[in-house]
């Protein structure tokens, strides 16, 4: 196999990750949306933490996409 | 990267010089394309700041516009860091504004009358360097407010003497981490919507030119998802922003109230 078949097989790889952070993220908004109906009256308190959670889960996946990128332009 | 005939996605986020204004030390010191939109992203702030700050008793609609928005970000350095926290509204609101029109600016489709948008968030020198003013504040407030006992924020209160030789390296590489995190969320969020964007766009052209069978099922198809896509862009215009904006209000607690 040369270099950039595997360049572009590792990029591949890395959807995995972006894909894998979408499931993070939708986890993230499904269970505020769970407790949230549970209990409307201390949902709207929660939007800050609700959001850092996004952030957090969100972030690994773009750094799966960092990773294709970097294999397919700067490598 | 790109073969002739093919559209390059990566073409959008060129810097290109426009003017050269002078020369330090030999280097030539241009214009670009990214200044240009960073100065229009100024303009277009202090015009909609213009119109909302007249203090009329029974405030317009603009009013309302930017009263809400201020409102929404000193509510949030409240809650977040305390009554202490009002004093960082105008960082954090400036903050917060300037991503939120400069993401929104870099989706006009402006293609259409023959200019180029440049989104300046999706450049890491960018953000990186507001990301670092973010780290450097917390950096400041913090030794400023509490001295030496800053380095206490990489203890956790309650920690187990045993816990505290794995605990503070750990707490201290999430401390460092903390702008390149904030940098390149913003960043990278801005770059992946519109590689996405321009690649549906040249699905929708390529499978257009291969004739009305290929435009009616590729084309057709890839243009209603470019259509919601970019919707999807507008909201993660905004959510960048609030985070960004919400992080660093995060961050300025600890520095604030140590933890």
């Amino acid at each position: 196999m040369d270099a950039e078949a595997a360049k572009m097989i590792g990029a591949g790889l890395a959807a995995v990750g972006a894909g894998l952070a979408s499931l993070g993220v939708g986890n993230v908004f499904a269970k505020f949306l769970e407790g949230a109906l549970r209990n409307p009256a201390a949902a709207d308190g929660q939007q800050g933490r609700l959001f850092i959670g996004f952030a957090a889960a969100e972030l690994l996946g773009l750094l799966a996409f960092v990773v294709a990128m970097i294999l397919l332009f700067v490598v | 990267m790109a073969e002739p005939g093919k559209i390059d996605p990566m073409y959008q986020f060129e810097v290109q010089p426009i003017a050269h204004l002078f020369d330090i030390a030999g280097l030539p010191v241009m214009l670009t394309n990214s200044a240009v939109w960073m100065l229009v992203t100024g303009l277009a702030l202090w015009l909609f700041m213009l119109g909302g700050m007249k203090q009329q008793l029974v405030p317009g609609r603009w009013q309302v516009a930017v009263e809400s928005l201020t409102g929404f970000i000193s509510s949030m350095l409240t809650q977040n860091i305390g009554p202490e926290g009002r004093k960082y509204t105008p960082y954090v609101f400036s903050l917060f504004m300037f991503i939120l029109f400069a993401n929104l600016l870099g989706l006009l489709p402006l293609g259409l009358i023959g200019i180029s948008p440049f989104t300046i968030t999706s450049h890491l020198a960018f953000t990186g360097i507001l990301a670092l003013v973010s780290f450097s504040i917390v950096l400041v407030v913090g030794f400023w407010r509490h001295g030496l006992h800053f380095f206490s924020l990489f203890v956790p209160h309650g920690t187990p003497l045993p816990m505290i030789p794995v605990i503070a390296p750990i707490e201290f590489v999430s401390f460092m981490v903390r702008p390149f995190s904030l940098g390149l969320r913003l960043f990278v969020a801005m770059t992946a919507g519109h590689v996405l964007l321009k690649v549906l766009a040249g699905f929708v052209i390529n499978a257009s030119n291969a004739g009305v069978g290929y435009g009616l099922t590729v084309g057709l198809a890839s243009f209603v998802l470019m259509v919601g896509i970019s919707a999807l862009e507008i909201l993660v215009a905004g959510i960048q922003a609030y985070v960004f904006a919400l992080l660093t209000s995060l961050y300025i607690n600890d520095a604030e109230n140590l933890h």
